[in-house]
């Protein structure tokens, strides 16, 4: 408390007078020290306070700064240290205050005020002693956002950002042509490093810096810094991923809320008088900013979790913010060939790509077919992948060999599905055979051979013209509707009839999940409850109790 | 005036002839001047017309006479206010049939005289006897003797006696008709004073003989009696309870004869009924009665009338037992009596005798000495339990022991002895402990009253605990009795989960209390259902939060694994769809596929639920995809590290990463010495503490467990048409990938019994037809027909329109009606005082008249008398 009264006192010492001026760097020291989380959040308020008020008084330097040294140097040969420094030692040891400027022992009553620089007035250099000092603040704070405590990581997140918001108004950058812009981009870029640790995760602090996206300017620099960020970092790691960093990155891009419409921009930090001939005021600027941050982004080497996010918010919070949409063609064909449910998700985005901006893609269907292996009815994602499958082959223009194969195949892979995904494709199947009637033959062929020794289709193989899928069966459905799941049972047992004209709506089973099927099933209400006739003996005692054989009540 | 006369005619015809109306009125309709005939202007077809025929005649007669019976007899009391009032009861009460009237009437009649004491009535009290007997007790016919033998004589009176009596009202005529006989008994001639003491002679002597038969067939039947009551202690030992209870409703009744005559009835018909089945025939209904269920359960199973099977569960021997019936014929009692469970069982029945005889108590008050007595006797050396065993064989004999309670007395000692003794010999150590239970309990309301009761028994004793709560509170004993035991299989439930989540679990114990929870079950399948239910959404609801915090999700513990095959037990795992056992499939389903494989306790887990689920199909064959999905991820993790090829596992199994070769063992030594053992499910809650040679052993008796699973899944899915596609992989892998030659012994053999199960079944493929759909009828254009309710009519509007129009036209047609009557009310009652005055003008005019004549006459004779005097 006694910290925080001395700091009070500070504050209102250096921006009462001039002549105070040096006790900035007891607070400077403060900030940077490294003892308690206390004083440090203390230091930074003070500090937030201090160079909020300087800012607004516009006691800062404007424009390019001269280094420190070179511009004081004349003031200590022309007779006089201006600004006296409490103790030389505490001076050095805050590393950032630039050493030696200031001989010790001297005060400021001492300084001739009149006496000028070469090309400095004395008030100029105390302007730009307090931009240095200014500076010094701003980098003190940039370390403490890889302090170990959440809340001084947030504290000074915010004091950058209000310094962001404030320079952004009392721009620090002379104006030199009208249409020039004063946005602190500088400024923005250390908070945008701060925000992307190489090691560690961030994503609590990004999320709280999503308050600030919503301005619509904010949301361009950051793109743009994001952007140079990753190239300078990638550009370092080469080939190497960087899990943590990329993660980051994309818990800092993937929630980025474009506007669609060019109206819909009004929401700015600052407005500046020139404002409509500034880039960031045109949508198109901001989606070409967008576009190049992803494809910057996905150029490199993703790690396998982080693909499968990449490609969940692609169809919908990526690609529609695009220029060029085909510019992701070739992350999405890398992404298709990988395999497993990293080619299910590829899929969305291909299809979009395929559907609205005429891309052409060889053997489509082929790669479609081999998608399908015994984990499609496990993955997360199946709901996703059946909804497309079910788009992809809603056209009757389809070969009925295709189709049949990819029946077959479905059901051959039925063989080892969860009910909750049996539940889902059997009305698939019978959809297809709706739309295909060609493939009846698979359920209803009166004039065949009485008995085979062998399924005539092939499951090994690629191609689904090869797979002699219209030779075979359904057999796979028959099987099924021995199904322990009544409701598995039945949906099988449709096959066994004709079908119905009207499509059955699967959008509704899609999401089904085997918890929901449990539910559903528990929540039931019976009329009346059959019981075993057979009397037992015991936990093991049943006839024929086959736990017996192998398990004691040990 | 025509017309009057012939009205006049009409009305006494009509009223003379009510007998013949029929034919009066068929005489009316013949006749040609009676009938009037409303000429149709046009026919018009279809249009049915009622009055174009009318009888105006004698609609008019009918109009009239009930006029002069309602409207007249009114007009002639306007005046008059007194009122005449039949206060008999019930004369015009026609729901009561004229007997009853009578005997009502008579009663009441009764019940006003009674307590009026009239005083010339002086012997009102006094009984009227014949021979000393009371009149009344002649009337009720008690005298069963009499009424047997004198039912020839009671009749007829013999020839002689009515010739002696009456002077034989035939006999003068016979008197006449054989005057040669007279003259014989002129002979000797006996005076009238003889011939009456010697009529008075034979009367007596009749009456004697009658009395001496009458006693001897009262001793015979006393003696029959006795000898029956003697053989009736042998045979009454098993008399069914339903005998019983039909002799307790008798009780009241003194008369014994009655009595034995009835329960011979009964014996005689029950006994051979029941003595009959013989242990085929037992065999033969069991069989039958199981084949039965089976077909029920063959039904449901395929869940063909899955809507139509509302059925009641009628087929349960539970609901014998609710309806307060035993079924001590029960095989699984005579089966549980081998291993030293006998006590066990006895002290079930007796605490049942022992409630019945709680409840016979209640009805015959009598009863309470004799069970005093025998209490007395019995408590000094025995147990009250062994005492009460044969109680109801006493209640039996009670009505007997009544008369001859002291012979009696001396058997039942004896037999109260031997059984003790018998029940002493069986295990004298048991029935000391027992004797420390109380026998009546309480259901504990909550969970933690019941875990106290039974906390620190052994598990016999909380056999008994629980047999007594639920014998005590039968829920044919009291109303709130069925909810209290409904709430029983929940705690008994909850207590099992707990014992089997002990760091030791008590499985042995659970194994026993899975008797009294299947008895519970079959009493309230609804409860039992609704609680296993619950337990099973809970494991679920628990399943699927850890799912969605941690993204995937363990195995239960062993009490879920426990429920899970209880529920097995209490529910047939065939039907079709069943509320209990579906949800149970899906829980086990989710089981297998969501939780993660870490180690080697959870290959167990698995295992166990890959039995269950072959358990639950093992009727029904149905299949289970997620079982060979297992089977093949634990072979999996049984492999040395290397590329899968051939075969693709599924999750929760994956094909690269962490808790690989789980269940690999490589150490030769272990290998070696690996015995198949059975698996204690203890060992899935006290894992670590056993040693590496141990788990290596474990793990290969999971391994023979999984080739027995799938020799056993290929056994049942063989049938499938797809079965060779379902094992596939698991045949890859154990053909190409498995080591067999590493294996001991033991397991090779287990290993070559799968894969030749899985090999020689025969490739079946037979394409698919459809089913042949019924050929839908054409449409057919056939005409709409609508009803046309009235012709000439606007038929539009609605019902409501068209029922609102009706009722205006009824009500204005009956206004019409109404008025019409009222017109003619008045007009005849213009007409009658028309008529009264003009017979009041008539019979003054004709009084005026008389007068004027007696006059005139007067006059005439005064001047006649004048002229006479005159001329005088």
């Amino acid at each position: 408390m006694a910290r925080a009264a001395a700091l009070a006192s500070c504050l209102e010492a250096v921006l009462g007078s001039r002549s105070n001026a040096n006790r900035v760097f007891e607070i400077l020291e403060l900030l940077a020290g490294r003892e308690e989380a206390e004083d440090v959040l203390c230091a930074a308020r003070t500090c937030s306070r201090l160079f909020g008020a300087l800012l607004e008084r516009r006691e800062l330097f404007v424009g390019q700064l001269p280094a420190e040294e070179a511009s004081l140097a004349g003031e200590s040969r022309a007779g006089g240290v201006l600004w006296r420094c409490p103790g030389r030692g505490r001076a050095l040891r805050l590393g950032r205050v630039s050493p030696g400027l200031v001989p010790a022992g001297l005060s400021f009553q001492d300084l001739p005020v009149s006496h000028a620089s070469d090309n400095y007035s004395a008030e100029d250099k105390y302007k730009i002693w307090m931009r240095h000092r200014y500076n010094d603040c701003v980098d003190c704070l940039a370390e403490l956002m890889g302090h170990d405590a959440f809340q001084v990581k947030e504290l000074s997140l915010c004091t950058l950002m209000k310094f962001v918001e404030l320079e952004a108004q009392y721009p620090l950058i002379k104006v030199e042509w009208k249409g020039s812009l004063t946005f602190p981009q500088k400024l923005l870029k250390v908070v945008v490093d701060g925000l992307l640790p190489l090691n560690e995760d961030a994503s609590l602090l990004i999320s709280r810096f999503q308050e600030y996206m919503e301005y619509d300017d904010i949301r361009y620099f950051v793109i743009k810094a994001v952007t140079e960020s990753i190239g300078q970092v990638m550009q370092k790691t080469k080939e190497r991923p960087l899990p943590f960093y990329q993660q980051n990155v994309f818990s800092l891009i993937s929630p980025i809320n474009m506007p669609s419409k060019e109206c819909d921009m009004v929401k700015f930090m600052v407005k500046q008088d020139n404002w409509e001939e500034l880039k960031v005021s045109k949508l198109q600027a901001h989606k070409q900013a967008f576009e190049k941050m992803w494809l910057v982004f996905l150029k490199h080497k993703l790690p396998t979790g982080l693909y499968k996010k990449v490609l969940v918010i692609l169809h919908d919070s990526i690609l529609p913010y695009m220029n060029e949409p085909t510019l992701m063609i070739d992350f999405l064909t890398v992404a298709y060939g990988i395999g497993g449910a990293i080619s299910l998700l590829a899929l969305n985005g291909l299809f979009i790509l395929i559907h609205q901006h005429n891309l052409e893609y060889p053997d489509f269907y082929k790669k479609l077919y081999s998608l399908l292996d015994p984990s499609i009815y496990h993955v997360k994602y199946r709901a996703r992948f059946f909804h497309l499958a079910d788009l992809f082959l809603s056209s009757s223009h389809l070969p009925a060999y295709l189709v049949a194969a990819f029946i077959k195949r479905l059901s051959r892979l039925a063989l080892t599905a969860p009910p909750e995904a049996l539940l889902m494709v059997l009305p698939f199947i019978c959809n297809l055979f709706r739309r295909h009637p060609a493939c009846k033959v698979l359920v209803h062929r009166p004039n065949g051979p009485d008995d085979m020794s062998e399924d005539p289709y092939i499951m090994e193989e690629e191609e689904p013209s090869e797979s002699r899928a219209l030779e075979s069966s359904l057999w796979e459905i028959q099987s099924l509707q021995n199904h322990y799941h009544p409701d598995v049972a039945k949906a099988a047992a449709v096959l066994n009839q004709s079908l119905s004209e009207i499509e059955d709506d699967i959008s509704g089973l899609l999401e089904l999940s085997a918890y929901e099927l449990f539910d559903k099933e528990v929540k039931k209400k019976a009329v009346d409850v059959p019981l075993e006739f057979e009397p037992v003996r015991g936990l093991f005692g049943k006839k024929n109790d086959i736990f017996a054989e192998h398990f004691t009540l040990d | 005036m025509g017309k009057a006369a012939k009205q006049k005619r009409k009305v006494s015809a009509s009223s003379v002839a009510k007998g013949p109306v029929k034919s009066a009125m068929a005489m009316v309709k013949s006749n040609p001047f009676e009938v009037k005939v409303n000429r149709q202007k046009f026919d018009i077809l279809g249009r049915k017309t009622k009055n174009d025929v009318g009888l105006p005649g004698v609609s008019r007669s009918k109009a009239i006479k009930k006029r002069t019976q309602t409207l007249l007899k009114e007009y002639k009391e306007r005046e008059k206010t007194n009122v005449f009032k039949d206060k008999r009861f019930g004369e015009y009460n026609t729901k009561i049939s004229p007997e009853e009237k009578m005997i009502r009437r008579f009663t009441l009649e009764r019940q006003q005289n009674y307590g009026k004491k009239n005083i010339y009535n002086l012997n009102e009290d006094e009984e009227l006897t014949h021979y000393g007997q009371s009149l009344a007790e002649i009337e009720k016919l008690n005298d069963i003797v009499d009424s047997d033998s004198d039912t020839e004589e009671r009749g007829t009176l013999s020839a002689e006696l009515t010739a002696a009596h009456f002077g034989g009202g035939g006999g003068l005529l016979r008197k006449k008709a054989s005057s040669g006989q007279q003259d014989e008994e002129e002979e000797k001639p006996k005076s009238r004073k003889e011939l009456i003491e010697e009529m008075i002679a034979k009367s007596k002597q009749e009456k004697q003989e009658r009395q001496t038969r009458r006693e001897s067939a009262l001793e015979l039947t006393e003696k029959l009696d006795n000898d029956w009551k003697e053989i009736q202690t042998l045979i009454a030992r098993k008399t069914p309870k339903s005998e019983r209870k039909d002799k307790e409703v008798e009780k009241p009744k003194p008369d014994e004869y009655d009595m034995i005559v009835r329960e011979l009835g009964f014996e005689m018909k029950a006994k051979p009924s029941e003595r009959m089945k013989t242990e085929e025939e037992l065999a033969k209904e069991e069989q039958a009665r199981l084949q039965k269920l089976e077909a029920e359960r063959l039904r449901r199973m395929r869940g063909i009338d899955e809507q139509a099977n509302k059925k009641k569960p009628s087929h349960l021997s539970a609901d014998d037992l609710a309806d307060g019936f035993i079924l001590d014929k029960d095989d699984r009692r005579l089966l549980s009596y081998k291993d030293g469970k006998i006590n066990i069982e006895n002290e079930e029945e007796e605490e049942e005798q022992d409630k019945e005889e709680e409840e016979e108590e209640e009805g015959g008050k009598e009863d309470n000495e004799n069970e005093e007595s025998e209490e007395e006797s019995a408590n000094e050396d025995e147990e009250d339990g062994a005492a009460d065993s044969h109680s109801d064989l006493e209640s039996d004999l009670e009505s007997e022991e009544e008369e001859a309670a002291g012979n009696k007395e001396q058997k039942k000692h004896k037999t109260n002895e031997n059984e003790s003794q018998n029940v002493e010999e069986l295990d004298p150590k048991m029935e000391a402990a027992k004797s420390e239970l109380p026998y009546t309990f309480a259901v504990p309301e909550s969970y933690e009253t019941f875990k106290s009761l039974l906390a620190g028994r052994t598990i016999e004793q909380q056999l008994i605990i629980l047999e007594r709560i639920q014998k005590c509170n039968h829920p044919s004993l009291a109303v709130g009795n069925k909810a209290k035991l409904e709430k029983l299989f929940g705690f008994l439930l909850e207590y099992i989960g707990e014992l089997a989540t002990l760091d030791l679990p008590e499985l042995r114990t659970i194994d026993k209390l899975v008797l009294p929870l299947y008895n519970l079950c079959q009493m309230f399948p609804e409860a039992a259902s609704d609680s296993i239910k619950f337990i099973l959404r809970d494991a679920a609801h628990d399943m699927e939060e850890v799912i969605e915090v941690k993204g995937r999700a363990t195995f239960p513990g062993l009490d879920t694994l426990i429920y899970l095959k209880i529920t097995s037990l209490l529910f047939p795992t065939s039907d079709f769809w069943h509320p209990v056992v579906t949800p149970a499939f899906i829980y086990m389903s989710q089981l297998l596929t969501k939780c993660r494989i870490t180690a080697l306790q959870d290959v167990i887990k698995g295992l166990f639920i890959c039995y269950l689920f072959l358990e639950y199909v093992y009727l029904s064959r149905r299949f289970v995809p997620e079982l060979i999905n297992f089977l093949l991820g634990v072979l999996h993790i049984s492999l040395p590290k290397k590329q899968a090829q051939g075969y693709t596992v599924v999750h929760p199994f994956t094909p690269v990463g962490k808790n690989l070769e789980l269940l690999l063992v490589c150490d030769k030594k272990d290998l070696e010495s690996w015995q198949k053992q059975n698996l204690p499910l203890s060992i899935v809650t006290r894992l670590k503490e056993t040693s590496r040679t141990e788990i290596n052993h474990i793990r290969l008796s999971c391994l023979a467990l999984c080739f027995d699973l799938i020799k056993k899944c290929a056994a049942l899915y063989e049938s499938l048409p797809s079965f060779h596609e379902i094992m596939h992989p698991v045949r890859i892998l154990l053909t190409q990938h498995v080591p067999v030659n590493e294996y001991p012994e033991q397991m090779q053999e287990w290993y070559h019994t799968a894969v030749k199960e899985l090999e020689n079944k025969v490739k079946h493929y037979t394409p698919l037809i459809c089913e042949k759909k019924k050929p839908v009828p054409l449409k057919q254009y056939t005409p709409k027909i609508v009803k046309v309710l009235e012709f000439g009519r606007k038929q539009g509007g609605s019902k409501k329109d068209q029922e609102r129009k009706q009722l205006i036209r009824k009500h204005k047609r009956e206004l019409k009606g109404a008025i019409r009557e009222i017109r003619k009310d008045n007009q005849f009652l213009a007409r009658m005082q028309l008529s009264e005055i003009m017979e009041r003008d008539s019979a003054r005019k004709r009084k005026v008249k008389e007068l004027l004549g007696s006059l005139a006459t007067q006059e005439g004779e005064w001047k006649a008398m004048k002229r006479k005097k005159g001329k005088n």
